[in-house]
């Protein structure tokens, strides 16, 4: 539990300078319900934690000793919040906790506490920590490239403290590495949208439809950049539905064949706003029919057909791809 | 009962051949290398494929075994684990309230009631965990916390008893929820706490199954809940971040509880939730993962409760903005309608309130779960199919996929999920489902919840008849 520590850790009440504390029990009632059996250790680093929480001691051995009961359950939010108290009543090194938190940040990175932690800990120190920040997170994200807190961490910090210069760059390089990585899609639409260096949706919009058509050729079945193309377009579907690029892709996908699921799903969703499409595409559409012969030709249900052909090409989806055909226009 | 859970016509795609769907890239792209998500995937498909080629080669009875709902493991494993938890567990120190929610309501599910001896007891330790100004901790003496307030009224409301309710002290509860309330209209998790989506959830949450919501609750909050709601289509924790399972049902749940549902974009909503049920026939929480059992729930259950809402959704794609612009001769459409906000109240909301009748907008659970539940939008067979032969554990208890470690809340959010799928052809909340609506014995039948706050419905309904 505690570790290699395990052979040098004293107990409290064997520590000179806490002879003067009275610990304090947890008080769980005679009869408790999911009781935990707690080890040595860790009740009595509580018991001397409760003490000082209650007594609001608010000293450099509280917060040593937050330190120490941190280090034993990352995930108790009174604890750290404690500990911001000390911290702020000490004046204390905002350097030095930075260090502290970053240690104990690398081996619980998955812990809302210590973002938390962290993002307290940025704001204090202000925009001289951004760029300590965005390669803390970039560190994380090297282990796993989708770790949810580490991306609403570095989006903070962008936002908060700024350091937008490579940004896009770095949005680039983990979508090289796995162009499956949603997460990396998702801080590109924020890039995108938000970065003051690069103006906006509009301006970046047909550079980037490029892009996402060039990652979708590449692997079709890739559901991440077909959701990019439709939210390049999500303040203007009007757009989408005229867009060259996106009902060209739409066209590459389906004559192929295979993988067809979010073409005809986008080809759907071209129709509702307005899609004019043309005989080579309800060509394309008729040959997938083969699947699905008992369909009509009538080239004005094509958005019915598209349905149909998806009810049974994606059968997992069968129930929505019927709900879908059910309020057409 | 049918050979294989899955119908015939979907079989080949689902089991045998998973290369012709979409969430399978991995196995035609053996030429090239793959990235580490196809890889990661390729993993999970071949473990779960394993089991359900065991599955389908089985003969008839076999296969009736293999989904049978271990009912008397899963219980054993719940109550040692409400008894006695091993010290490892240390790291959950500070979410007592949520193993009470998670073993109770799993419990419930499966109609296992409680004694009062111990009943008693988790009232006697709840109130050990509330702080004296309202609001639960995760343990005795801890700071109170908006998701253990939570899992302690739900544990409370699971319990059920005129002495569990009246515990509940709401005036104190109601002081606590407007402390946690920050200016931009969402909710910190505790003071000075994170503000997130889950921390909206929780609060309205606990507000309107106590009826204790007000308007001063619900201000701005819409708003936030709007800004979560990314381009893909789901919600995220906060604005900006990545669409994900869980924060979705909150944000979901939350602006149905505020009368507020029909300003999301619930068919991209919908589109994205229905896209997460993958080849292995669970959900996964977010866009290329993995698969998890406890996205049964999250996303299953976003579905079940759109499944009431389809006349909204069905409003909002008629009158879509550029619908509106199509429709209008000068190109010139309301720029209101362009903003996806409607500037009046719409009348397709679940309840139409005036200003003054705000007080009631906690009846809204109650409206809720009498609109006609229009079936699954999701595959309900497929998904029971994972979570009784990929998640449950033989020797009781629920898990996240095979080859991962069993525990409380898997278990409590595979069993919400399996609960949603057996009533998720039920047109009225209550009444039984068809016996080809519950993969494998009837006897697998679990207690119906009320989506919106999971609880058990029978629990909720004496909820407010008390209140």
């Amino acid at each position: 539990m505690s570790s290699e520590e395990d052979d040098e850790w004293v107990p409290f009440s064997r520590r000179s300078e806490w002879s003067d504390v009275k610990p304090v029990p947890q008080d769980d009632g005679p009869h408790p319900v999911v009781p935990i059996a707690y080890a040595d250790d860790f009740r009595e680093t509580m018991d001397y934690f409760r003490a000082v929480y209650f007594s609001d001691e608010r000293s450099r051995r509280a917060l040593d000793l937050t330190s120490e009961a941190i280090a034993m359950n990352p995930g108790n939010y009174t604890i750290w919040h404690f500990r911001r108290l000390v911290l702020e009543s000490l004046h204390a090194d905002l350097n030095d906790e930075l260090k502290f938190i970053n240690s104990v940040a690398s081996k619980n990175s998955k812990n809302y506490q210590i973002w938390h932690h962290k993002r307290w800990l940025a704001e204090k120190l202000g925009p001289e920590a951004a760029e300590k920040e965005l390669e803390f997170t970039k560190n994380i994200l090297s282990i796993d490239a989708k770790n949810y807190h580490a991306w609403s961490h570095r989006q903070w910090v962008l936002e908060a403290l700024g350091g937008w210069e490579n940004e896009l760059d770095y949005c680039n390089e983990l979508l090289e590495d796995d162009i499956y990585n949603n997460s990396a899609w998702n801080q590109r639409y924020f890039v995108i949208t938000r970065s003051p260096l690069l103006g906006g949706l509009q301006a970046m919009r047909e550079s980037e439809v490029s892009y996402t058509v060039g990652a979708i050729l590449s692997n079709p079945e890739n559901e991440s950049p077909w959701r990019y193309l439709r939210g390049l377009h999500k303040d203007d579907p009007d757009l989408l539905a005229h867009n060259k690029q996106v009902s060209g892709v739409c066209l590459q996908v389906l004559s192929a064949k295979h993988d067809v699921v979010f073409a005809l799903s986008l080809l759907l969703d071209l129709l509702r706003h307005g899609f004019q499409p043309s005989l080579e595409f309800c060509g394309v559409v008729d040959a997938l029919r083969s699947v699905s012969p008992e369909l009509s030709s009538d080239p004005a249900s094509l958005a019915g057909s598209i349905c149909s052909i998806l009810e049974t090409v994606d059968p997992l989806r069968s129930n929505y791809w019927a709900w879908r055909r059910s309020h057409l226009p | 009962m049918d050979s294989s859970p899955i119908d015939s016509s979907s079989s080949s795609s689902t089991l045998s051949s998973p290369t012709s769907s979409p969430h399978s890239a991995a196995h035609d792209n053996q030429s090239r290398t793959l990235t580490l998500s196809q890889l990661e995937q390729c993993k999970v498909e071949e473990r779960v494929f394993e089991i359900y080629r065991i599955f389908s080669d089985a003969p008839a009875h076999t296969q009736t075994l293999m989904v049978e709902l271990w009912r008397d493991k899963h219980i054993e494993f719940l109550t040692r684990g409400f008894n006695q938890l091993g010290p490892s567990y240390h790291v959950l120190d500070a979410n007592r309230p949520w193993l009470c929610y998670w073993i109770l309501h799993s419990r419930a599910l499966l109609s296992e009631s409680i004694d009062t001896e111990l009943e008693n007891n988790t009232i006697d330790f709840l109130s050990r965990c509330k702080d004296k100004n309202g609001g639960y901790g995760g343990g005795p003496g801890q700071l109170p916390h908006l998701a253990t307030t939570y899992a302690a009224v739900n544990t409370l409301v699971t319990l059920g008893s005129d002495a569990a309710l009246l515990s509940i002290n709401r005036e104190e509860l109601h002081s606590f929820l407007l402390r946690m309330k920050d200016s931009c209209g969402a909710f910190r998790m505790h003071t000075a706490g994170e503000i997130d989506v889950r921390a909206c959830y929780t609060a309205i949450s606990v507000a309107s199954i106590l009826n204790i919501l007000d308007l001063e609750l619900v201000t701005g909050l819409g708003d936030y809940i709007l800004r979560c709601q990314t381009y893909e289509g789901g919600i995220a924790g906060e604005p900006g971040s990545e669409a994900h399972g869980g924060y979705t049902f909150c944000g979901l749940a939350t602006m149905i509880l505020i009368n507020e549902v029909d300003k999301l974009d619930l068919s991209s909503l919908i589109d994205w939730v229905a896209f997460r049920q993958g080849v292995e026939c669970g959900f996964q929480g977010r866009t290329n993962k993995l698969v998890d059992g406890c996205y049964s729930f999250w996303q299953g259950g976003s579905l079940f409760i759109i499944q009431r809402l389809l006349s909204i959704a069905h409003h909002q794609i008629k009158s879509s903005p550029i619908s509106l612009k199509h429709l209008s001769v000068d190109g010139n459409a309301d720029s209101a309608s362009f903003t996806g906000r409607k500037p009046d109240r719409s009348p397709y909301q679940i309840h139409d309130f005036d200003g003054e009748e705000a007080g009631k907008i906690s009846a809204i659970g109650l409206e809720f779960i009498k609109i006609t539940n229009e079936g699954p939008l999701f595959h309900s067979i497929a998904l029971q199919q994972y979570i009784l032969l990929c998640s449950q554990v033989l020797e009781g208890g629920f898990r996240d996929k095979p080859g991962k470690q069993r525990d409380h809340y898997h278990s409590c959010y595979c069993l919400s999920g399996l609960s949603v799928c057996q009533y998720s052809f039920s047109k009225t909340a209550d009444s039984p489902p068809l016996p080809n609506a519950v993969l494998g014995l009837y006897s697998n039948l679990l207690e119906p919840i009320h989506p919106l706050y999971n609880v058990v419905l029978e629990k909720y309904y004496k909820v407010q008849a008390l209140l």
